[in-house]
């Protein structure tokens, strides 16, 4: 059958053109970009969402917003070499261009934290999506109650963002511990998974958010540490990974039962999701 | 709304007749019990009756690879933004097929919107065609309530003996056949071969499976951990052919196809299939339906629960396709009939 061919506008599939305006090596595998919209456009996020980045030829993915939206005029993504995507956009300088779709999802609701305390654990690569909010945070802190972050990674070599997590560490007003699983002789920190932090916080439960960012398997083992501190399940956060091919909620990759990650997520209360098998 | 007849010895003219506007796609028979939509130039290419195409007419709605974009590196990020589509008539669709074409309809129009597939089913005529009778063992039509005719048409073809009955449904219908002089007004001895057709098929189209329509969700409440799914996990070979025959399969992958010069290229979207293993993979490489059955179970479940507690309406259409075309042939309605025998 021969078919004909129009162009459109406002398809959901069309990319705002962007361009890198600063690149950091965080680590090895982990770079962070700054990135602008074409014109000075906002991109008007929530922390906690996400963008699919798109790069010609290489296609799209996923990745989250690692920005708080009341700094810069651009915003971050911190992007693990991964994947044919990630990998080629490690290789992208300043000034290269790559195309914005987005921002999806429902991310931290920061109207509802407000005038609670916050306890914010991130392991790994999850303090990328934690930390739009931990900064966010920052920028409005009086309007918090006691704000603490609980930091999990393999190494010492493998923390990110070691200059704000070296400020996060010094602020009166913010309490802040780290652990690593594989310590070197230089390390004189904790070691030992990250629920090994959780026993000696002081929580107010009825007055706490616990909001928890990491590598799939972390949760469930989180949850329960929580849950012994009196944590209320409706006062548990998750922000979930899952392959937000689409962004749209039709793809079906991120799909968790009847809902789909990349628009009823990625940040859900742990009562509302619990029943739902394979979720945590 | 009206109706005219049309002489099936007449079959032939009206498709010409047809096809001198618009392409014309109807059930072409392909070799033992195989049928498929394909373009047709006269009413004698056209099987009727037909069993279930190989693959429904979602193939005209959501093609198998659709171009989104097409892009030139040497002008940035300005992108050529497209839809790909046909002016298209598609005769004879059965009932269990209609209701497939309004799933993806509801699915792809939820916001926000699919414009690509919007633009192109606005532009897509269909003449649905009732069936008489069963098709074979696999339909559970019935049972899906998919075996009357409920909307998604602009005609609809009923066989009443000598002569179709047509329903005209919709103006742009009305338009599409309004200089056919072979076509006749229905009288009222045609309308009442109509009854005649519908009150037999409530003797023939019985509930397929011992279950009742309304059974089905809570049957899917409590069946999670049904032994069926390990037991046709068992059996899956994990091909895929179950999504892409389903009417109401719609799941997809976007990836980017370069040219040759590698400097332009397009955005294609393609079928994809939960049913494989990838599907549900991050980029970390959890799995999360790493198993055979997690995944039969999940398709099964976007059929009869996840969809229906979303868009109130279920996304099995009871044409038998994913049953009739499973390698290992896993039934559709053995595995409902299974669901509901409690497990001691």
């Amino acid at each position: 059958m021969k078919m004909e061919k129009v162009l459109i506008t406002d398809s959901s599939f069309e990319v705002k053109p962007a361009t890198i305006v600063r690149k950091r090596v965080l680590t090895d595998k982990e770079h962070l970009f700054e990135i602008r919209l074409e014109g000075g456009e906002a991109l008007n996020h929530d922390p906690g969402q996400f963008v699919e980045v798109s790069i010609l030829g290489a296609g799209e993915a996923p990745i989250s917003i690692c920005s708080s939206p009341t700094r810069r005029q651009g915003f971050e993504v911190c992007v693990r070499k991964i994947g044919k995507l990630t990998t080629v956009m490690h290789n992208l300088e300043v000034g290269d261009t790559l195309g914005i779709r987005g921002p999806y999802g429902k991310g931290f609701p920061v109207g509802i934290l407000e005038g609670h305390d916050l306890l914010l654990i991130a392991g790994g690569l999850g303090l990328a999506p934690l930390r739009s909010l931990i900064n966010y945070v920052m920028d409005n802190r009086r309007d918090f109650g006691r704000v603490s972050i609980l930091l999990g990674c393999n190494t010492p070599q493998s923390i990110l963002f070691g200059d704000e997590v070296d400020l996060w560490s010094s602020r009166i007003d913010v309490s802040f511990h780290c652990t690593v699983d594989r310590a070197d002789p230089d390390w004189k920190g904790h070691v030992g998974a990250i629920t090994t932090l959780i026993p000696g916080e002081t929580i107010d439960p009825d007055y706490t958010f616990a909001i928890i960012v990491g590598p799939p398997v972390m949760y469930k083992y989180v949850i329960k540490e929580l849950l012994a501190k009196g944590v209320p399940e409706s006062q548990i956060l998750v922000s979930l990974e899952r392959h937000m091919k689409c962004g749209l909620g039709k793809c079906g990759h991120c799909q968790i039962h009847n809902i789909y990650c990349c628009q009823d997520g990625p940040v859900f209360r742990y009562d509302r999701i619990k029943n739902l098998r394979g979720a945590i | 709304m009206d109706n005219v007849v049309l002489d099936k010895n007449k079959l032939n003219s009206f498709i010409v007749q047809l096809r001198a506007r618009h392409p014309v796609v109807a059930p072409v028979h392909r070799g033992y019990n195989r049928y498929v939509f394909d373009e047709v130039e006269n009413g004698d290419q056209i099987a009727i009756p037909y069993i279930p195409t190989i693959l429904p007419p979602k193939k005209y709605f959501m093609p198998q690879h659709e171009t989104l974009i097409e892009y030139d590196t040497r002008l940035g990020q300005t992108l050529n933004v497209v839809v790909e589509f046909a002016s298209l008539v598609i005769f004879g669709v059965h009932t269990c097929d209609l209701a497939g074409i309004q799933c993806l309809n509801i699915v792809l129009s939820d916001r926000p919107k699919d414009l690509h597939y919007l633009f192109r089913k606005n532009r897509v005529f269909i003449m649905g065609l009732e069936c008489n009778d069963y098709c074979d063992e696999y339909a559970s039509c019935h049972l899906m309530g998919n075996d009357l005719p409920k909307g998604g048409y602009d005609l609809f073809f009923t066989d009443i003996g000598e002569a179709f009955l047509i329903h005209i449904q919709t103006l742009a219908g009305q338009e599409l056949i309004e200089d056919m002089d072979f076509l006749r007004p229905a009288e009222s001895f045609h309308i009442k071969a109509l009854q005649a057709v519908r009150s037999r098929k409530k003797e023939i189209f019985k509930n397929e499976v011992d279950v009742e329509r309304d059974e089905i969700p809570e049957l899917f409440e409590r069946g999670f951990d049904h032994p069926v799914w390990r037991e046709i996990g068992n059996r899956c070979l994990s091909c895929g052919n179950c999504t892409n025959v389903c009417p109401t399969c719609y799941c997809y992958d976007v990836k980017d196809i370069p040219n040759l010069d590698l400097r332009s290229g397009r955005r294609v979207r393609v079928w994809d299939s939960c049913q494989n293993e990838p599907f549900a993979k991050i980029a970390s490489g959890e799995s999360f339906r790493a198993e055979r059955a997690d995944r039969k179970r999940h398709r099964f479940y976007r059929k009869f629960k996840y969809h229906n507690d979303r868009f109130a309406r279920y996304y099995c259409t009871g044409c038998g396709r994913c049953s009739r075309t499973c390698m290992a042939r896993i039934n559709l309605k053995e595995t409902i009939a299974a669901l509901k025998q409690v497990v001691p």
